[in-house]
């Protein structure tokens, strides 16, 4: 190592200064809780007073194949996973074309839209229940276009489909952003070319909008993944924090949050899970990637 | 040219649907907050209130005296938690992009790696690391952990290293040190990034629910959602207080979303282009 000039050195010690406080957080709530994870998926942990911790080698990561209850819970959120990635990526990418097409009213549209952005996912699920309640606005409508009623909250059979819904609508828009950024990118001379070729609106969309949006869909499905992955507040709140109707909301999270929280000496189980989900997400973010590298335009 | 208005004209239906579709509960729930329970519970379906009242958002601050109180949590934790993280983010950007240092590789290095874990992870650990400093059930609890965000340290350093060195040069002429450089001069002139950055950091503050359900067990400390959600515990069929509930805590949002409009576009295109 090189000798340091006085004026290097002076450098150094405040560019450590300016780093001392994201260092000292990053730190104590994210490094050192890490391998702290780490340590607690490996035990068995009780919370009677202090903390005490049995060594378990690798029970709590067995343990899952025969636990029930996360076998349910994976199957849910794999099934909203697999339904709400790809629909709300559908809709944002409709929503940008159709907001990018020049039309008059562009920016009061984009307004309106980001409303379920900007709200809260507490009070979107409250408005949502409150809408999907037993004689509430939902099945009112539904009752109008003749079509059948649903016990949204208390069936089993539609009560994550609810939150589906919910979801795509909140979540969309957002990524709706994301993609009408990127469609501001695309040179007009694509579509003039294009036009020239006698191509229509529909065709236009799907042979020069879509190819060149590769790389943002990638990253929009790659946020989707992760976020829906990570379903918890909506399910908390609408089965009051159960996973109910009959565990039809129990999502891999709020598995998580019952083990660690609600019931004694499973912390460590809990903290397997929640390596096990972190694994779950990295491996589909990679497979994704992979994926969309091998069709993408750059 | 026939063809072209049966094409704006099918975007319109599309966009003038869609817009309805995400109106509609915003109006509901809104339209639900002046009516009387009466109202709510002979479940008629009509936007306009027969009976307008301005009792419920009265009723929930004196039925539930807290609701003041969380309503002040929330606004003090988001507020200097989102401070904190404008001034530690932009600190540690600038040092990865302009200071030279030994080991400055290996921190940006670890700070990317940072991104990439999901909070899950964190979270068990954290209540106990949290447990064990005395910190459960307080301000510094809700706030401190979440006081860096190694995003938008992320950001602040791109940001600050297309940021034109000549104006810091002409500063440390004019004989002000490194640290009046960067409070005086850097950082009033990265007001984009940080309207950018005030928006994001607030609005996850602000909308939290996990962390707070976590760490918070007293109800004097509750936030507005842990408040909103123990509410309608208790008002369960009241959805006439419920919705005016919902209508306060959303409103701040709003406001601030209507003064950083501009900025808040180039965020998340910001954000895009990671």
């Amino acid at each position: 190592m090189k000798m340091l000039s006085k004026k290097d050195r002076r450098e150094a010690g405040q560019g450590y200064l300016f780093l001392l406080p994201a260092l000292l957080v990053l730190g104590v709530f994210v490094i050192a809780p890490i391998l702290y994870a780490v340590f607690l998926s490996f035990h068995k942990v009780e919370l009677i007073g202090g903390a005490t911790y049995e060594f378990r080698g690798l029970d709590n990561f067995m343990k899952v194949t025969f636990d029930d209850r996360a076998i349910i819970a994976l199957k849910n959120t794999a099934i909203y996973v697999a339904i709400v990635v790809p629909t709300q990526t559908f809709l944002a990418l409709v929503l940008a074309a159709s907001l990018n097409a020049g039309l008059k009213g562009q920016k009061f549209f984009r307004i309106v839209y980001f409303l379920p952005t900007l709200t809260s996912s507490a009070v979107l699920t409250l408005i949502f229940m409150w809408m999907y309640n037993q004689n509430g606005l939902i099945n009112y409508v539904l009752k109008f276009l003749n079509l059948p009623t649903y016990n949204w909250i208390g069936d089993p059979d539609v009560a994550l489909i609810a939150i589906m819904i919910m979801n795509i609508w909140a979540t969309a828009p957002f990524f709706m952003v994301i993609y009408l950024a990127a469609l501001q990118d695309i040179p007009d001379s694509h579509y003039e070319a294009a036009e020239l070729d006698g191509a229509g609106p529909i065709q236009k969309f799907w042979h020069i909008t879509v190819p060149n949006l590769r790389p943002v869909t990638s990253f929009v499905v790659i946020m989707g993944l992760i976020g829906t992955f990570q379903l918890f507040d909506q399910s908390y709140i609408f089965s009051g924090g159960s996973g109910g109707p009959n565990n039809s909301t129990l999502t891999v999270v709020l598995l998580i949050y019952q083990y660690a929280f609600k019931t004694l000496g499973t912390m460590g189980y809990a903290t397997a899970i929640a390596f096990m989900l972190a694994i779950i997400i990295l491996v589909a973010t990679l497979l994704q990637r992979k994926f969309s590298k091998e069709e993408s335009l750059y | 040219m026939k063809k072209r208005t049966a094409g704006t004209r099918a975007l319109y239906v599309i966009l003038v649907v869609y817009a309805i579709i995400t109106v509609i509960p915003f109006l509901w729930a809104l339209s639900s907050s002046f009516k009387t329970l009466g109202e709510i519970v002979s479940g008629s379906i009509n936007f306009i209130p027969k009976d307008f009242t301005l009792d419920n958002y009265k009723q929930i601050f004196t039925r539930e005296p807290l609701f003041g109180r969380w309503l002040f949590n929330s606004l003090f934790i988001a507020t200097v938690g989102t401070l904190l993280n404008l001034l530690f983010n932009s600190m540690a950007g600038y040092a990865l992009a302009r200071l030279s240092f030994p080991g400055k590789k290996s921190i940006f290095l670890m700070i990317l790696a940072v991104l990439m874990i999901p909070f899950q992870v964190t979270l068990i650990p954290n209540f106990l690391i949290l447990k064990e400093l005395g910190w459960l059930n307080s301000y510094q609890g809700m706030i401190i952990p979440g006081a860096v965000n190694a995003t938008f340290i992320f950001m602040m350093r791109q940001f600050f290293i297309n940021f034109p060195k000549e104006v810091e040069e002409a500063a440390a002429i004019d004989g002000l040190g490194r640290f009046g450089t960067f409070f005086r001069i850097v950082l009033p002139l990265a007001k984009p990034a940080l309207a950018a950055q005030t928006i994001f950091v607030f609005m996850a503050f602000w909308n939290d629910f996990m962390r707070p359900l976590i760490i918070l067990s007293d109800q004097d400390m509750f936030t507005l959602p842990l408040g909103l959600n123990s509410f309608k515990g208790q008002f369960i069929s009241f959805w006439n207080y419920i919705m005016a509930a919902s209508m306060v805590f959303t409103l701040p949002i709003i406001v601030l979303y209507a003064f950083f409009n501009r900025y808040f576009v180039k965020g998340i295109k910001f954000t895009g282009d990671k």
